[in-house]
């Protein structure tokens, strides 16, 4: 958040029309109101974290610990680190394989499929075309085409082709985006102005220069939202690769971590100590994008308001 | 991308696979039997009821939280907004395996806390319960993402009907009720369009929570789980060509109702 603050702005939005003494009773009103408020809103925010608080302390815990000890405070040895060193080490380090493969699926098929949604998008909303409608309409549509109900007619198909069990296999399917184009048509509208392309054609500059040199420096915050949600959307994505993939050393994270989560539970004895290795997997594989989420948080909103109104 | 496997699995529901004679042309007969079919035909209404029941709480959860991190009433209102989206951060395997693991008669968290209290372990795993179970990690998971897609319409909201709102005397939740939910309206049908398809085709969820509870969750839980078994442990190829196809009409003729439903009630 950096511009207009919510805390703010709400208290201040009336405050500046009114006399001092009525501001200064909606402001006492509005405080006592916000405790009611903010212990509400607690309640929500315990049930959201303490989770993810459980899965932190479960990390440090051997799996014997993990059966004796309370669940949200730490048992008396702490071995997060020898969890860490035997997570990486587990199956000749096959986990440290799966958080690479997960990072690069979910960069490329985010960078492309935000790219394509950009240029569909900016395509969409700037250029007359016959049909140019009737094809938006096609998108529209096709957002409700669910993307799982897909997966198994995919893998059908990509097995004719031979590309299953490759790393296309995941990153083709994952390249489209409706909902990105979608987003993106309603941004290009309003964030390029007629003005810059005519003043760009003026200039001499071709389409393709126009749209890269102009149009995708004021597509940017919106290109960062698509990037955002395909990103996650891969990174998360468990069907899919849980289809398309056999071989381990191709597994995304969610897949390994679902493989040796099920060995725990079938095995017991020698795979006993496999479940304080999901848990602590499990803990560090959400770290990359908790930290991403925390640190491009202003992004998240940035390009939806356009969409979100209009939609 | 999206065309071409919708075509094939058109095509490919069309055949049917015989001991003798390999693949021939079966005409509408998958669709015939899985019309038929009680086991998909009980998944399809599996997740219908988790739509009816678990969507209305996750979207008014996350209305509520949308505009009270909104209405600046709020103190700390950036560390809830952080705090009720980080969850979307986390796949869904991971939400599944820990809400799991909490579930859990041995060491799950809730069944610790009632053996202190000296109650019996909780039963979240039991036929009774498990679709609840579900809804509840699905919640957990999505209220943030929701949140955010309504946080953001409603920063859209231009300033001066507030102030307006303000002037003739309105306080925060007549302004929420009478400017801010209804501007929110196409946030909302967004969310919940988002929503239908997220509910019908359910299958991290139980596919990871069925080693856990093997008798409740069978290979038919949800639409998706029974194709996904039709297609790799059953090798029923084309049959699951046909299941999914119907799922995905499914699917859209269920958004569409829900597209009708909501823009009807807005114009009488």
């Amino acid at each position: 958040m950096t511009s207009t603050s919510p805390a703010t702005r709400g208290v201040r939005a009336p405050g500046t029309t009114d006399t001092a003494p009525a501001a200064r009773r909606r402001r006492s009103l509005a405080d006592r109101r916000s405790n009611v408020l903010t212990l509400g809103m607690l309640a929500l925010l315990i049930y959201f974290l303490l989770p993810l608080f459980w899965l932190l302390v479960a990390s440090t815990k051997t799996t014997s610990d993990l059966f004796s000890s309370f669940g949200l405070w730490f048992a008396g040895d702490f071995s997060l680190f020898s969890n860490i060193r035997d997570t990486f080490t587990r199956d000749g380090g096959v986990y440290g394989r799966w958080m690479l493969n997960t990072l690069f699926y979910a960069l490329v098929s985010a960078g492309g499929a935000a790219f394509l949604a950009a240029l569909g998008g900016y395509g969409f909303a700037k250029y007359r075309f016959p049909g140019n409608n009737a094809l938006f309409g096609l998108v529209l549509g096709s957002i409700m085409v669910p993307t799982t109900a897909l997966a198994i007619p995919t893998y059908l198909l990509f097995s004719k082709a031979g590309l299953v069990n490759t790393p296309w296999a995941i990153i083709l399917p994952s390249l489209v985006s409706p909902f990105g184009l979608y987003l993106m048509r309603i941004y290009a509208q309003d964030a390029i102005p007629e003005s810059l392309i005519e003043a760009g054609r003026l200039d001499g500059a071709g389409e393709v220069r126009i749209f890269f040199s102009l149009a995708l420096r004021s597509l940017a915050p919106g290109i960062v939202t698509v990037l955002l949600f395909t990103l996650v959307a891969t990174w998360n994505n468990y069907f899919l690769p849980l289809i398309m993939l056999n071989d381990p050393n191709l597994y995304p994270v969610t897949v390994g971590l679902a493989s040796w989560s099920a060995q725990a539970v079938g095995g017991s004895g020698s795979n006993a100590e496999l479940l304080a290795l999901v848990v602590t997997g499990a803990m560090l594989s959400i770290l990359p994008l908790v930290a991403a989420f925390l640190l491009l948080q202003r992004y998240w909103q940035s390009g939806l308001t356009p969409g979100g109104v209009k939609g | 991308m999206l065309v071409l496997p919708l075509v094939y699995a058109a095509y490919l529901s069309l055949f049917r696979e015989q001991l003798i004679g390999g693949t021939v042309f079966a005409g509408l007969d998958n669709y015939v039997r899985a019309m038929q079919d009680d086991r998909l035909l009980h998944g399809i209404f599996r997740v219908a009821r988790f739509f009816v029941i678990q969507v209305p709480i996750m979207l008014l959860l996350s209305l509520l939280s949308a505009l009270a991190i909104d209405s600046g009433l709020l103190r700390f209102a950036k560390v809830f907004r952080l705090g009720i989206f980080v969850p979307y951060a986390v796949p869904a395997v991971v939400a599944t395996l820990m809400w799991g693991y909490l579930y859990g008669p041995d060491f799950g968290l809730f069944a610790q806390v009632a053996k202190a209290v000296g109650l019996g372990a909780p039963k979240f795993l039991t036929d009774s319960h498990m679709l609840g179970s579900i809804a509840n990690i699905v919640t957990w998971e999505f209220v943030g993402y929701n949140m955010i897609i309504l946080y953001a319409a409603l920063r859209a909201i231009p300033h001066d009907l507030y102030e307006a709102a303000a002037v003739d005397g309105a306080g925060a939740w007549r302004v929420a009720w009478s400017i801010k939910v209804p501007a929110l309206r196409p946030a909302l049908l967004l969310c919940l369009i988002f929503s239908v398809i997220g509910s019908f085709q359910l299958f991290t969820e139980p596919k990871l929570l069925q080693p856990l509870a093997p008798n409740v969750i069978d290979s038919a839980y949800t639409p998706n789980l029974y194709a996904y078994s039709l297609a790799f442990t059953g090798q029923e190829v084309n049959y699951a060509a046909a299941v999914s196809f119907l799922l995905g009409l499914v699917i859209v003729i269920a958004s569409y109702t829900v597209l009708l439903a909501t823009t009807r009630r807005s114009r009488a």
